[in-house]
């Protein structure tokens, strides 16, 4: 087992990855074996080098053991092909050639980040394959992450190529008039990646933090190239400002705390001012995103020393600019409580009736949440108290599920307390 | 999303499925094995396990003079978890398909035994799209 | 030797649970989470799960053409599964020392609750499976 300590070994190997990845491909045409193959040499790496020390040129080592590996392979495959008609068809049907895979002169890990991408997968195979090809993960740290067994996500890598190969759809860096379509692909993915991070920090499933690092290491590698793309540089910023609360988002219990009662001593300034100054740059050039605007709300909560500090008027007008870019339900909802939050607790509350029928918001808990919030603030308590028992019923999570029984037993116990007769 | 599919049973259920045929019931395990496989496959498995049978259950309730206070006696129409599986879909309709296959599995004479399959959600494994603070 | 540790409650225990008092369910919550961390400190520790609330519970089993036919009524007296651990230990008898200690969990009305627990035998996993 390697002795976590081999931590600069372990960020070495993942940095390689796609430079490792590129060539082997480029050689034998076959992205399906050559990613295998890859993650063999990386796993091979992993075992030997803290025994061995470092190669003098890691890269070159790796693509040697990968091609090799490759070459066998190939040698099996050609022996078998030779035995049994069959398994020529099973070689076949898994290769996935790339179809067309020139020298781009973009950053390696770029152009695998865009082909990984692939229209034919499910969000969840983009994310297991991406991971993989890209982020230079191996099998196992993906299925930790994800909480499945390996063999399960090995599968689903596998079932991403294949998915690839039979929709007809090629395999490889977009042509020009793809590439903005393409490149919101990658940006959704690893907005995916990210928020599966960082929902997690909290509960009895810890570690899954590192997702959201690897989000804004694989975010930073699309910057680097697109830098006057405002979405990209929003999505980079977004994370940033989003990820700077982490340390503050959940007690050391492990319970969950809300961002008006954080403490923000432990946000992490310089990702803030990261963040800021991404967005400061960007801004100004324009047509402004989702991911932006996202951003810019971050930048707002983020920029206050306190919770009554916030300008929630600022945030209430970008979510009206948001509101006009997506009908997504949360922010329809995130939308309902800057309007209370400006207007007054029965505006936020008009607002939610509108959601009341919206069959989408599969997060039923969070417009309950919101709602016995708002009731609350009205001052409409017994109310509150019903919707936060409601919405603590319907919690995905433990910790969520505990902070909202606790809002409905502090306000009751608040009710109880303050209908005593005085003695 | 993650679900767990529950296989429960009563002390009778149980007895009825220990007379089957080992025939039968190596047939019923086949299929689950099947399942399993192909679950792994298509990227969905995440776990399955066995428990012991009624006659092995204990409930505990609290101690007396620092022992626990254990108790083996149950009403016959108790219902006993007989094992479950644990699955990451798409969707829910998803984990109700592969309940439906289990159930599906054959019992004596190769009739599908259509046992009931209680499909619940998980409040542990925290959800993409969960709150962001 | 590997034991379940499962508790169970009807629904209407389920809604009594979100009326509970702020100090009781702190305090509930407090000795779950120790209880989990002794488990691990101890090496006893295999899995914990929590399960979902049981509104959307749903009873599914083979249809005549392979749909599957669900139904979500329950009799008030069913007990649906609330969560469970998993625990590896030498004998049953530490199962259930284990179990009693959760059972004695600090419950409603401030009282330290005798909840039941039921402790059973896994029964291999799914190495059994041919997995």
């Amino acid at each position: 087992m390697p002795d976590p300590s081999d931590r600069p070994i372990a960020h070495l190997l993942r940095e390689l990855a796609p430079q490792v990845l590129s060539p082997v491909v480029r050689r034998f045409r076959d992205f399906a074996a050559a990613e295998d193959a890859v993650q063999e040499a990386l796993i091979a790496a992993t075992a030997q080098w803290p025994r061995e020390g470092v190669p003098a040129n890691p890269r070159a080592w790796l693509i040697q053991v990968a091609s090799r590996r490759m070459a066998d392979h190939i040698r099996s495959e050609v022996a078998r092909r030779h035995r049994e008609q069959v398994v020529a068809e099973e070689t076949e049907r898994l290769a996935l050639p790339v179809d067309a895979f020139t020298e781009t002169g973009e950053d390696d890990a770029l152009v695998l980040l865009f082909m990984c991408c692939h229209p034919a997968l499910t969000p969840a195979s983009a994310i297991a394959l991406t991971l993989r090809a890209v982020g230079g993960l191996t099998t196992a740290e993906i299925a930790n992450a994800f909480l499945v067994p390996e063999a399960t996500m090995a599968q689903r890598i596998t079932r991403a190529k294949q998915s690839i190969k039979e929709s007809g759809i090629p395999f490889q860096f977009p042509t020009a008039e793809d590439r903005a379509q393409r490149l919101r692909a990658v940006l959704h993915v690893l907005y995916l990646i990210f928020n599966e991070g960082y929902a997690s920090s909290a509960g009895p499933h810890l570690r899954r933090a590192d997702l959201s690092d690897e989000a804004i290491r694989l975010t930073r590698i699309v910057y680097h190239r697109q830098s006057d793309n405002g979405e990209v540089a929003g999505l980079l910023a977004l994370m940033l400002l989003t990820d700077a609360r982490r340390a503050a988002r959940t007690s050391p219990d492990g319970e969950l705390i809300p961002l008006a009662q954080q403490n923000r001593t432990l946000w992490d300034r310089q990702q803030i001012a990261e963040g800021i100054a991404l967005l400061s740059a960007v801004l100004p050039k324009g047509s402004v995103g989702p991911y932006q605007l996202q951003a810019a709300i971050a930048a707002v909560h983020d920029e206050a020393a306190r919770a009554e500090d916030t300008d929630w008027s600022q945030i209430l007008a970008l979510y009206d600019l948001l509101k006009r870019m997506s009908d997504n339900p949360m922010i329809l909802l995130n939308h309902a409580i800057a309007a209370a939050m400006v207007h007054g607790p029965r505006k936020g509350l008009e607002l939610l009736g509108a959601l009341d029928s919206d069959p989408r918001l599969a997060e039923r808990h969070r417009l309950e949440a919101v709602r016995a919030h708002l009731l609350e603030m009205a001052g409409e308590h017994e109310a509150a108290i019903t919707h936060y028992r409601s919405a603590a019923s319907r919690a995905p999570s433990i910790p969520e599920r505990n902070y909202l029984m606790l809002q409905a037993a502090r306000l009751s116990e608040f009710l109880s307390t303050d209908h005593k007769a005085p003695d | 999303m993650k679900y767990i599919l529950l296989m429960t049973g009563t002390k009778v259920g149980v007895e009825s499925y220990l007379a089957w045929s080992q025939k039968d019931r190596d047939a019923h395990m086949t299929v689950l094995e099947r399942i399993a496989k192909e679950l792994t496959s298509s990227g969905e498995f995440v776990t399955t396990q066995g428990l012991a049978g009624p006659e092995e259950a204990n409930v505990v309730r609290g101690e007396k003079g620092g022992m626990p206070v254990t108790d083996g006696v149950f009403p016959e129409s108790k219902e006993f978890l007989l094992g479950y599986w644990i699955v990451d879909v798409a969707t829910r309709e998803r984990a109700y398909a592969i309940a439906g296959r289990i159930s599906a599995a054959p019992g004596p004479g190769g009739m599908p035994t259509n046992m009931p399959i209680e499909v619940r959600g998980f409040a542990t494994y925290p959800g993409p799209g969960s709150d962001r603070r | 030797m590997k034991f379940i540790l499962m508790m169970t409650a009807k629904k209407a225990d389920w809604d009594e649970y979100t009326k509970w008092s702020k100090g009781d369910l702190e305090r509930n919550v407090a000795f779950m989470r120790a209880f989990s961390k002794e488990l691990k400190d101890s090496g006893v520790f295999v899995a914990t799960e929590g399960l979902a609330w049981p509104g959307e519970a749903k009873m599914v089993h083979a249809g005549k053409n392979g749909e599957p036919i669900t139904d979500g009524v329950f009799p008030e007296s069913k007990e649906f599964l609330a969560g469970y651990w998993i625990i590896d230990v030498e004998s049953p008898e530490q199962a259930y020392k284990i179990a009693a200690r959760v059972s004695a969990a600090p419950g409603s009305g401030g009282k330290s609750g005798s909840v039941p627990v039921e402790v059973r035998p896994v029964l291999g996993s799914h190495a059994d499976l041919g997995l």
